[in-house]
């Protein structure tokens, strides 16, 4: 509360002063303003000295520095216990695992020079130049420590589980086995061997995952429990190393002479200069020629039409969906409600008319159109028929439902959303749709992060928006997602049939009866209305006109600059 | 009374004495007349009922629902074109297809010819195009200004990863004016080439008969006929995000911003009263300790757990997240509303007046009750209304870190929120709410002047 | 005066336990806990996460253990930042929003005087009314409004200058640090602006003054060493409490500027239930808060004769 005063007090001719003396005092009062003035200068200059930072042009071509924004301070740089999209694209330009993906999505040799898997093991034979930012070789002892440490229960890594197709993993991360148990071995210094649980045919591709990144033991063990704090806590083996790293405002990253394929790197310097997830501050960095690549939001495309700028477009391979709760004492466990959801959605018009950013596609398959099946892309091997909403047949579907769950009418439904303004404008324009259509009160459940997650995780809610984004490049990234053991599938569907096509699709190492059973289970999910897919996401971007060589993808480091050069 | 007797009547005694007084005037009358005295706080006075007006009135003269989304109309401005032709019911369309060519493995050419399938509406804009040899797919870009000279083809709507596909359907978005489409072949590996082929396209706006229907635009699906032209919902100040009159959101999120903006205050000031005054009259231990409660809850920082208690409270779904903020903000602000009355009370207890009526035999409840609140109601009614403003900005700041009312419950803090973003392109859905919040802080700040200097006794013993 | 200050102190000390003890309860009561992730944890190694933050224990016992480590100005490691102690997010990022904030002050009392001096020397003429429309713009605009407003125009003006004059966002040169607290202080500022206006009115018309003026002193000494002078002391008093309020704006100056300011981490830690991190953080600012209250409260005793502490 402020009291503001401003007592109208009895007339003064003139104010302060008679007329004509005004200029003088006028002249009095800019004196000490300039006293004042100065003052403030010395206040600024001695402020400037006591914070840190700084940044430089989008591009300089002179020192071969890009400038670029990041949505957050790296929680996590420790490979095997980070979680989240900003520490693995560090990690994916500072560190190199056994493999990579080159700049056409194609799986190339990283750390690992030839490597060969079959249904019971892999193996891995590591270049004799790659070397660790302090100059000593990558040996295979370093992949077996750094695994180890994944699936130790004392180091408590959430991605332990990707690990899982190791032999033993799972019961050394329950703690029912000593470490010692996992069935990583190096058999000499550059040779790497791992006995596999079951047959895993993607196993190269998760081996490209940060969380099988290698680590120094002598150095790890020689920070005494700071392992990736800080710069100077972390050794690298990528084509970039962390030069400086101000907690919270910026990271800079500077080209490792020692990297064993240093030529292909062109950049010398990338400086994420800014930490923001504000949309309009990152475009404004960039019309200010600030940051050299900024992605664009519905709202800001008409400006980017008039400033004539080069948009560029990308999949980033999430797809979003309404997951349905099929708990025993949920309405949504009733067949014909899901489908009356189902029939009447369309996509379509959430895409065009509410979303309004191209790149995004209408969606009906868990599957996204990116993903690779035998030969060709996945969906257009296996299409799904998605007919257009129908939506007689979904008020049929909704009589039928509120006959077998014995209700008076429609029914009301809790929307468990999060609460970033995109997913809120859905919910509400789903609200309105189910309203008009069927009749279906949605009362939206907003919450942030945490809370959502509580909340979906406890089976708080009827319906919840959700999305998936892939680990690795394979099929089998979505397909297990409503297997009923998974934890993820947090409504609980559990089918036989579904788990039976999912056990096929992991370990078969047949391609095409593993695309079968892939192709059962969006069967399933689409028939049985286990979901309402909605948008498979996309993006559009702008970025330098003289920044070369980016590459976006949906899985790997994105936006990854390993290969970006200045024109 | 007969004639002749003597009659003793009373002699009245005519005492006409002059008076030099003014009548009588309460402290209200002479507040009141203060009050009127001052142009500022008079008009600010009207403004604040002519908004509770506009907020309790309003739905029922503009009674347009603030929730109905009219999906053709989204964010677009006052006094936008509203004429819309009626055309058939949208079909999905099979598109155009074509045996791909094989290239010479040189540079790809640019498409032949780009043309446009039937007519370009705002429904859907169809392209389609001669094949390129050597082609793996195309990219189809979409600009609202020509691309000549400088090559800025515009926003990349469409990407066909099949060289067979030699068509594209455009529905994203799509206003009535005039696109410049271009085509671009893409290479094996999904690299672009260089050449492209450009077509414009004039969309018209149209909508179905069905959808005329489903808004109430016509009575009967037969009154139209394809062809024939229908005007669309009107807004007098535009629509939102979702194509929502801003007008009718506006009234109710009135209703949101103005229920928490007056009745928080009002609620941590009547606790502010209560125990102020108790504290105050009672005095001594029980003073030391109450008011050492409060000053511990002053001391939490206001803004940091307004944001934890509004998560702690928020546990209901589908609930609109008002009640928890009213009480996060009314459990934070009763202090100070506390601290002022007890302030005041200490200082009228010693009054003289106070004594006289004790001596009088005047009971405690007697002397809270007419003596006490009564002469804070003057300092209780300016905090009050200067309260309400920070509170308004309160719930608007939350709104802003996302953490405001649930949707679709619309308060003017979430819509400038919303129309912070769309600023530059559509900047009524920004200005509309920001005003109301402008207006309506500035209102009660210069009512809560006028009300202060009205009420203040300092002033008006210097007068 | 010892006494007083020390016993100020302790009341100090337990209004910051009362702080600590609020957050801590409020914290627990949210749903939702700080080791729930986009994917599902698994059933053990949530048990592993669990043990490793000492979240397995009961409530009463991490409380227990919060007050001695607090006791000790320990408030733990961040859980989702996990290589970093909370001491240091708030070391680092304190700076960064007390940087900001003391140039929210300065500009706001800086502007706030000069622009009271001026309107009421032109009293009801062309300058007051200009300046008073903005103040009252000023006072009646949402800070965030200000902010992406402040945000827009230095793009338009670097574009128009065709260099880069103030950076549109980031941290860390003077350049840097002018529009955000200039954006910051402008509420204040306004506010101020006003006090001063109805201060300087008062005195012009009190008899000190219409002694100096009969006593026939030069106008422009009036001016400096009565007028503004003692025009300027009531605005100082309201200085304190204004730091309060520039403080909490800074959370969206920040979030608009991109600024490593502490707000904005207070904010994504309550995103995240980040339970270290936010009670580290409120009882840092509620600490900072009460014992500059004591401190200036102190400091008034030394400095005016008039004040007696009790």
């Amino acid at each position: 509360m402020t009291e503001i005063a401003d007592t109208p007090s009895p007339d003064v001719p003139g104010g302060a002063a008679g007329t004509g003396l005004d200029i003088r005092s006028l002249g009095q009062l800019l004196y000490m303003g300039a006293i004042g003035f100065g003052a403030l200068a010395l206040l600024l200059w001695a402020l400037a000295q006591w914070n840190e930072g700084g940044a430089g042009e989008a591009v300089d071509a002179v020192t071969g520095t890009i400038t670029l924004s990041l949505f957050g301070e790296p929680p996590q740089l420790d490979s095997t216990r980070g979680t989240d999209a900003v520490s693995f694209n560090i990690l994916g330009h500072t560190m190199e695992g056994l493999l990579r993906y080159d700049a056409d999505n194609r799986l190339v040799g990283g750390v690992a020079e030839r490597w060969q898997i079959d249904d019971a093991k892999a193996t891995f034979w590591l270049r004799p130049d790659a070397r660790w930012s302090n100059g000593e070789p990558i040996t295979a002892h370093d992949f077996v420590f750094a695994w180890r440490k994944v699936l130790d229960p004392l180091n408590a890594s959430e991605y332990a589980f990707i690990l899982y197709g190791l032999k033993n993993a799972e019961a050394v991360n329950r703690g029912e086995m000593p470490l010692e148990s996992v069935a990583v071995f190096a058999l000499d210094d550059r040779t790497l061997e791992v006995h596999l649980e079951r047959p895993v045919p993607y196993f190269d591709k998760l081996v490209a995952f940060a969380t099988y990144n290698p680590i120094n033991q002598a150095f790890y063990e020689s920070r005494e429990g700071r392992y990736a704090a800080d710069a100077d806590d972390l050794l690298f083996n990528g084509p970039f190393t962390i030069a400086s790293w101000v907690h919270g405002a910026s990271i800079r990253l500077e080209k490792n002479e020692r990297y064993w394929d240093a030529d292909r790197i062109r950049l010398n310097a990338i400086d994420y200069a800014y930490f923001t997830t504000d949309s309009n501050a990152i475009i404004n960095l960039f019309k200010d020629g600030k940051t050299a690549l900024a992605g664009l939001v519905a709202e800001n495309l008409d400006d980017a039409l008039q400033r004539r700028w080069r948009i560029k477009r990308f999949s980033d391979g999430a797809v979003f969906f309404m997951e349905f709760n099929h708990r025993e004492d949920r309405l949504t466990r009733n067949y014909h409600l899901r489908k009356a959801i189902q029939v009447v959605n369309d996509s379509p018009e959430l895409v065009y008319r509410v979303i309004k950013l191209p790149g995004n596609l209408p969606g009906a398959s868990l599957f996204p159109v990116w993903l690779k099946g035998v030969d060709g892309y996945f969906r257009q091997e296996y299409p799904l028929a998605d007919p257009p909403p129908d939506d007689d047949l979904g008020r049929r579907h909704l009589a039928t439902a509120i006959d077998e769950l014995d209700l008076d009418g429609p029914p009301t439904l809790v929307m468990l959303v999060g609460d970033s303004p995109t997913a809120k404008k859905q919910a509400e324009y789903y609200q309105n749709v189910y309203k008009q259509k069927l009749g279906i009160d949605i009362k939206i459940d907003a919450q942030i992060f945490k809370q959502r997650l509580a909340k979906m995780t406890a089976g708080d809610f009827d319906i919840v928006m959700a999305g998936w984004g892939p680990d690795y490049d394979d099929p089998m990234t979505f397909a297990d997602l409503f297997a009923s053991w998974n934890e993820n599938n947090r409504g609980r569907y559990s089918n036989a049939e579904l788990d039976e096509a999912v056990d096929i699709a992991r370990s078969s190492s047949d391609p095409a009866t593993r695309m079968d059973a892939m192709a059962k289970v969006q069967q399933i999910l689409y028939d049985d209305a286990v979901i309402v897919v909605n948008y498979e996401r996309g993006s559009v971007y702008v970025s330098h006109p003289r920044l070369k060589g980016v590459v976006r993808r949906a899985v790997g480091t994105d936006p990854d600059y390993t290969g970006a050069w200045i024109d | 009374m007969a004639e002749g007797t003597l009659s003793w009547e009373r002699v009245e005694v005519e005492r006409e004495v002059e008076t030099v007084a003014r009548p009588s005037l309460s402290y209200w009358q002479d507040a009141w007349i203060r009050l009127r005295a001052n142009r500022r706080a008079l008009i600010s006075l009207y403004l604040v009922i002519a908004l509770m007006a506009f907020t309790v009135l309003g739905p029922f003269v503009w009674t347009v629902d603030p929730a109905a989304q009219d999906l053709d109309q989204i964010s677009v401005p006052p006094g936008a074109d509203r004429v819309a032709t009626v055309v058939d019911d949208y079909r999905p369309w099979d598109g155009a297809t074509a045996t791909p060519i094989e290239g010479d493995g040189g540079e790809l050419a640019a498409p032949g010819a780009v043309e446009i399938a039937d007519q370009a509406t705002t429904n859907a804009v169809r392209l389609y195009w001669d094949p390129v040899a050597g082609a793996g797919g195309y990219r189809v870009y979409r600009n609202k200004y020509d691309p000549e000279p400088d090559g800025a083809l515009g926003l990349p709507i469409g990407e066909i990863l099949s060289p067979a596909n030699v068509s594209f359907e455009d529905r994203l978005d799509l206003k009535a004016e005039t696109y410049f489409y271009s085509v671009v072949a893409l290479d094996g590996a999904g690299r672009e080439a260089v050449g492209y082929t450009t077509v414009t396209a004039d969309v018209t706006r149209v909508i179905t008969a069905a959808e005329a229907l489903d808004k109430g635009l016509i009575e009967d699906i037969s009154d139209v006929a394809p062809g024939d032209t229908v005007k669309m919902a009107f807004h007098p100040l535009g629509t939102d995000y979702l194509g929502r009159d801003l007008l009718a959101r506006l009234m109710h999120g009135a209703r949101v911003s103005l229920f928490i903006g007056i009745v928080a205050p009002f609620l941590f000031v009547i606790i502010g009263i209560l125990y102020g005054s108790a504290a105050g009259f009672m005095g001594g231990r029980t003073d030391q300790v109450l008011m050492r409660f409060a000053d511990f809850v002053v001391a939490l920082p206001f803004l940091l757990f307004m944001i934890l208690l509004r998560i702690l409270f928020n546990v209901e779904s589908g609930d609109s997240g008002v009640g928890p903020m009213l009480v996060a903000m009314v459990m934070l602000s009763w202090p100070a509303a506390a601290r002022l009355v007890r302030g005041q009370i200490l200082q009228i207890r010693e009054e003289g007046y106070i004594g006289a009526s004790r001596l009088l035999g005047a009971k405690t409840n007697y002397l809270i009750l007419r003596h006490m609140i009564p002469n804070t109601m003057g300092v209780i009614l300016v905090t009050l209304t200067f309260a309400v403003p920070s509170a308004i900005f309160t719930e608007a700041f939350l709104s802003f870190i996302g953490m405001g009312v649930a949707p679709p419950t619309p308060s003017w803090g979430s819509m400038c929120n919303e129309g912070l973003k769309t600023m530059l392109t559509t900047p009524h859905e920004l200005i509309a709410p920001a005003a109301f919040i402008s207006i309506t802080v500035l209102a009660f700040n210069l009512l809560g002047d006028g009300l202060r200097d009205a009420l203040d006794a300092r002033m008006r013993a210097t007068e | 005066m010892f006494l007083y200050a020390v016993k100020r102190l302790i009341q100090g000390v337990v209004t910051v336990w009362f702080i600590a003890t609020a957050t801590f309860f409020a914290m627990h009561g949210v749903p939702g806990d700080p080791l729930m992730n986009d994917k599902a944890v698994l059933p053990e190694i949530r048990a592993n996460l669990e043990a490793r933050y000492g979240l397995d224990k009961p409530i009463h016992v991490q409380y227990w253990i919060y007050l001695k480590n607090m006791a000790s100005g320990d408030f733990g490691i961040s859980f989702t930042q996990q290589n970093r102690e909370v001491n240091d997010i708030i070391r680092e990022h304190f700076k960064v929003s007390a940087t900001l904030g003391i140039l929210a002050i300065v500009f706001a009392a800086f502007g706030g005087i000069l622009w009271g001096a001026l309107t009421a020397l032109y009293r009801n003429r062309m300058p007051d009314i200009v300046i008073m429309f903005m103040v009252i713009l000023g006072i009646s605009v949402p800070g965030f409004v200000f902010a992406a407003l402040g945000q827009l125009s230095v793009v338009e003006i670097n574009d128009w200058l065709g260099f880069t004059l103030f950076p549109v966002a980031g941290w860390g040169t003077v350049q840097h640090m002018i529009v955000p607290s200039m954006v910051l202080g402008l509420g204040t500022m306004a506010f101020l602006t006003r006090l001063m206006r109805s201060s300087m009115l008062e005195i012009a018309n009190s008899d000190f003054i219409r002694t100096a003026r009969s006593k026939g002193l030069p106008v422009t000494r009036i001016l400096r060493k009565h007028q503004l002078r003692n025009a300027i002391l009531p605005v100082i008093t309201v200085l304190g409490p204004s730091v309060a309020a520039i403080t909490t704006g800074g959370f969206v100056v920040e979030l608009v500027f991109a600024i490593p300011g502490l707000g904005r981490y207070f904010v994504q830690a309550v995103q995240q239930s980040d339970y270290t991190v936010i009670m580290g953080t409120t009882v840092f600012y509620g600490a900072f808060l009460v014992f500059m209250v004591i401190v200036v409260d102190v400091l008034y005793g030394f400095v005016d004769p008039r004040v007696r502490l009790e």
